[in-house]
C-alpha cells in the first residue's frame, strides 16, 4: 500500500497538517477524507488502502491531531468554510469527499453551501441531523473503554484495540481532538437543527454507508439522512458498528470504489 | 471573623439502596426516586434551618445552584433566596453562586439579584460561578465557551449594575440593544461579589485584580489547598501593589459539632460520608467535560481519577482537614489554629450536609453557635488588637 506523506500548510490561517499519497496527475480522482471525532489516527490504514487508486487527501480538522485550534473555530460552519478554502488553496477539483461520523457532517456542511469542486460524496456513519426515531449515544458520557466497546461490534477487535496503549503522544492528542469535538458538536449534540432545510441543494451523487449496529448514530439515522438527500444510495455493512473504516475495511472501500467506478460508467464524469 | 450558615438543602430522603447502581446522584439518578411530599417537607426543614441561623447569631446565611441532582434541591438558587429574604432582618443572604454561563440571558440574573438586593435593602451578596461539569451536561451549554460566557456575563451584569442607562452590549455570546435595568441593585455600587473555587490560578488572578477585589472562597478542599490557594490570592495582591485585607477571603467548611469528640465523630459518620461517596460522587465525565477545564490540567487527570472519584471515610477527610468534626471545644482549637495561620475573615460552615437529620442538625448548630462561634469572635478581635 503506498504510503501517505505528511505536511503542513497553511489555509485561513491555520497551520493544518496533511497526509497526502497515491497516484497523482489528471488521470487520478482526487479523495479527500474528512475524519471523525477521533481524529485521524484510526483512519490512515485505510486511507493507505485507498491511495492504491485516489490521490488520497486526509487532514486533521482545525483544533484537531497536529493541526492549530484557530481562534475562528467555533462552529461546525466555520470547519465548513474551512474546507472551502483547502480545496481552493489546493486547486483541488472533481474531488470525492468521503467523511466519517463528524466528518460526514462537516461534508454535509460543505457540500450545502457549493459543490463546485466536488464530485460525489461519501458518508460514514455521519452525523448532523437529529432523528425523531433514535436516540443517539452519547459518547461525552461514555468512558475511553466504553467507548471502543460500543462503536466496535466485533468484540475480538474491541479487545485487541484496549490492549494497545497509547503513548503520550498519542494520549495528548486523544484530549485535544476531545475539546475540539466538544466545541464543534456539544450542542445541539452532533447536528444543525437547521441542516435538513438545505440538504436538497446537494447535487452531486451521494453514497451512505452505515454500519448495521452503528451504537453512536443506529440505524434509523441512516435512512433519515438518506430521505433528506434526493437520489442518494445507502448501503448497510453487516456486522458493523460506527468504525467502517475500523470493523470492516475491505468492505468500505469496496463500496466506495464501486461507487465511484458507477459515477465514470454512467457517464458522470466529465 | 464573619459566621455564614450554608446549606446544600440534599434531597436526604433519597433511596440509598434503590439507586447505588447509578453511581452517581447527579443526571443519572431517575427523578422517579423523587417523592414531592418529602421534597416538600425538606424545603421546609431547610429553609427553616437557614432563618434559625439569624437567631442563632450567624452573620449570614448561604445558598447554591445545582441541576438533575439530589446533591442539593437549589436548581435555581434565586428562589430560596427569595424564599428567605422576607423571613431574615439582619443576616446578609450569599447566593454561591449563581452559574453565570448556564444562562442564555445573563441579564435576567443582574435583575433578580438586583431585586433580592432590593427586598433586604441590601443584604445580598452576589456569588458568581461557572456550574459544575454535570451541569454542563445538563443544560446543554458547551463546556468549551464556559470562561468566555463567564467572563461576558460577568461584564454584562456589571454593566447593568454600574452605568446609568440606556447602554448597550455586545459580546461574542451575548447581545443588547437596550441595557437598562430597572430596578437597579439596593448596594452601591452593587452587591459585595464572592468567587467560589475550588482552587485556580486562572480564576484566583482574575478575582484578585486590583479592579475586582472579590472574596475568594476555598470550598470543599483538604486544608493544604484551603492555605494555599489562600496564600496565592494574598501573593496576587502584592504582586498587584496593595495589601489583601483578611475581609477578602474565605474558606468553605463541613462541620460537626456533639458533646464529645467520640459523640460527634459516631454520629456524622454514616451521614458525612454518604454526602461525599453518594451525593457527591460523579463519574470524570461528568465532572470534566471537555473544555470545561484547560487541556493542560486534563492531561493528568487519568493518573488522578481514583483519587477524584474513589470512596473516602469520615476519618480521612478528617485527617486531610476537609471535615471539622469533634466536641465543641476541638472543633473551636482546630478552626483558631487554621484562622491564625490563614487569617480567612469568612468562615462558611455547612452544619447539614448528605443525610444529617434535623435533630442532629439542630444540635450541631446550637452547639457551634453558642460554643464555637463566640469564643472564636472573641479570639479575631483580640488577636486584632495585639
Amino acid at each position: 500500500m503506498p504510503a501517505l506523506t505528511k505536511s503542513v500548510i497553511e489555509v485561513s490561517g491555520c497551520k493544518t497538517t496533511l497526509r497526502r499519497g497515491g497516484p497523482r496527475g489528471d488521470s487520478a480522482p482526487t479523495l479527500l477524507y474528512l475524519h471523525g471525532a477521533g481524529g485521524s489516527g484510526n483512519v490512515v490504514g485505510f486511507a493507505e488502502s485507498l491511495a492504491e487508486r485516489f490521490d488520497v487527501i486526509l487532514p486533521d480538522h482545525p483544533g484537531f491531531g497536529e493541526s492549530d485550534l484557530p481562534g475562528w473555530l467555533d462552529t461546525i460552519h466555520d470547519a465548513a468554510y474551512f474546507y472551502l478554502d483547502l480545496m481552493t488553496a489546493l486547486n483541488l477539483r472533481e474531488v470525492h469527499l468521503v467523511g466519517s461520523s463528524l466528518g460526514g457532517w462537516i461534508a454535509l456542511e460543505i457540500a450545502v453551501r457549493s459543490t463546485s469542486r466536488i464530485k460525489s460524496l461519501v458518508l460514514s456513519g455521519a452525523a448532523g441531523l437529529n432523528c425523531a426515531e433514535a436516540r443517539r449515544g452519547d459518547i461525552f458520557m461514555w468512558e475511553p473503554e466504553q467507548r471502543i466497546r460500543n462503536m466496535i461490534v466485533d468484540k475480538g477487535l474491541a479487545e485487541k484495540i484496549l490492549g494497545m496503549k497509547p503513548s503520550d503522544e498519542q494520549a495528548a492528542i486523544a484530549v485535544k481532538n476531545e475539546f475540539a469535538t466538544a466545541r464543534l458538536a456539544w450542542e445541539p449534540r452532533f447536528f444543525d437543527p437547521h441542516l435538513h432545510k438545505w440538504l436538497h441543494r446537494i447535487d452531486v451523487p451521494v453514497q451512505i454507508v452505515w454500519g448495521d449496529t452503528d451504537n453512536v448514530f443506529p440505524l434509523p439515522f441512516a435512512h433519515h439522512l438518506q430521505r433528506h438527500i434526493p437520489g442518494a444510495a445507502l448501503s448497510i455493512i453487516a456486522r458493523c458498528g460506527h468504525l467502517p473504516h475500523v470493523e470492516q475495511p475491505e468492505r468500505f472501500k469496496q463500496i466506495i470504489e464501486g461507487f465511484v467506478d458507477g459515477l465514470m460508467g454512467k457517464g458522470v464524469a466529465a | 471573623m464573619k459566621f455564614t450558615l450554608f446549606h446544600l438543602m440534599p434531597y436526604a430522603d433519597l433511596d440509598l439502596e434503590a439507586t447505588k447502581d447509578y453511581g452517581t446522584s447527579w443526571l443519572h439518578t431517575p427523578n422517579t426516586f423523587y417523592d414531592p411530599e418529602k421534597g416538600a417537607a425538606l424545603y421546609d426543614r431547610y429553609l427553616g434551618e437557614l432563618e434559625r441561623g439569624e437567631a442563632l447569631g450567624f452573620d449570614g446565611i448561604a445558598v447554591n445552584e445545582h441541576h438533575s441532582t439530589a446533591y442539593g434541591m437549589m436548581p435555581s438558587p434565586i428562589v430560596t433566596a427569595s424564599a428567605l429574604a422576607r423571613r431574615t432582618k439582619t443576616v446578609t443572604i450569599a447566593i454561591l453562586g449563581s452559574a453565570l454561563p448556564l444562562r442564555n440571558h445573563p441579564l435576567t440574573l443582574a435583575e433578580e439579584h438586583a431585586m433580592i438586593d432590593t427586598i433586604t435593602r441590601g443584604r445580598l451578596i452576589t456569588g458568581m460561578v461557572r456550574g459544575i461539569g454535570a451541569e454542563y451536561h445538563v443544560w446543554g451549554v458547551n463546556p468549551a465557551f464556559s470562561h468566555e460566557r463567564f467572563h461576558e456575563a460577568h461584564d454584562l451584569i456589571i454593566q447593568a449594575w454600574t452605568e446609568p442607562g440606556i447602554t448597550r452590549f455586545h459580546g461574542k455570546h451575548y447581545n443588547h440593544e437596550y441595557v437598562n435595568l430597572w430596578p437597579k441593585p439596593y448596594q452601591k455600587p452593587h452587591p459585595p461579589i464572592w468567587i467560589p473555587s475550588q482552587g485556580s490560578r486562572e480564576t484566583i488572578e482574575w478575582a484578585a485584580h486590583p479592579k475586582r477585589k472579590y472574596v475568594y472562597l476555598q470550598t470543599f478542599s483538604p486544608i493544604k489547598s484551603v492555605a494555599k490557594y489562600l496564600k496565592m490570592y494574598r501573593d496576587q495582591c502584592a504582586h498587584h501593589g496593595y495589601t489583601c485585607k483578611d475581609e477578602q477571603l474565605g474558606w468553605a467548611v463541613p462541620i460537626y459539632v456533639a458533646e464529645s469528640d467520640e459523640i460527634a465523630r459516631k454520629e456524622a459518620k454514616a451521614h458525612y460520608e454518604n454526602f461525599c461517596n453518594r451525593f457527591l460522587k460523579m463519574p470524570i465525565e461528568m465532572l470534566l467535560p471537555p473544555g470545561y477545564s484547560s487541556i493542560e490540567s486534563m492531561k493528568g487527570v487519568a493518573a488522578t481519577k481514583a483519587q477524584l472519584t474513589g470512596d473516602v471515610t469520615l476519618e480521612l477527610c478528617m485527617d486531610l482537614g476537609m471535615m471539622i468534626c469533634g466536641s465543641a471545644e476541638t472543633v473551636r482549637q482546630k478552626l483558631e489554629h487554621y484562622w491564625k495561620e490563614m487569617r480567612f475573615e469568612h468562615l462558611l460552615s455547612m452544619l447539614q450536609f448528605g443525610t444529617l437529620p434535623a435533630d442532629l442538625t439542630a444540635k450541631s448548630m446550637n452547639l457551634f453557635a453558642r460554643e464555637v462561634m463566640p469564643k472564636l469572635r472573641r479570639a479575631a478581635v483580640t488577636a486584632a488588637a495585639a
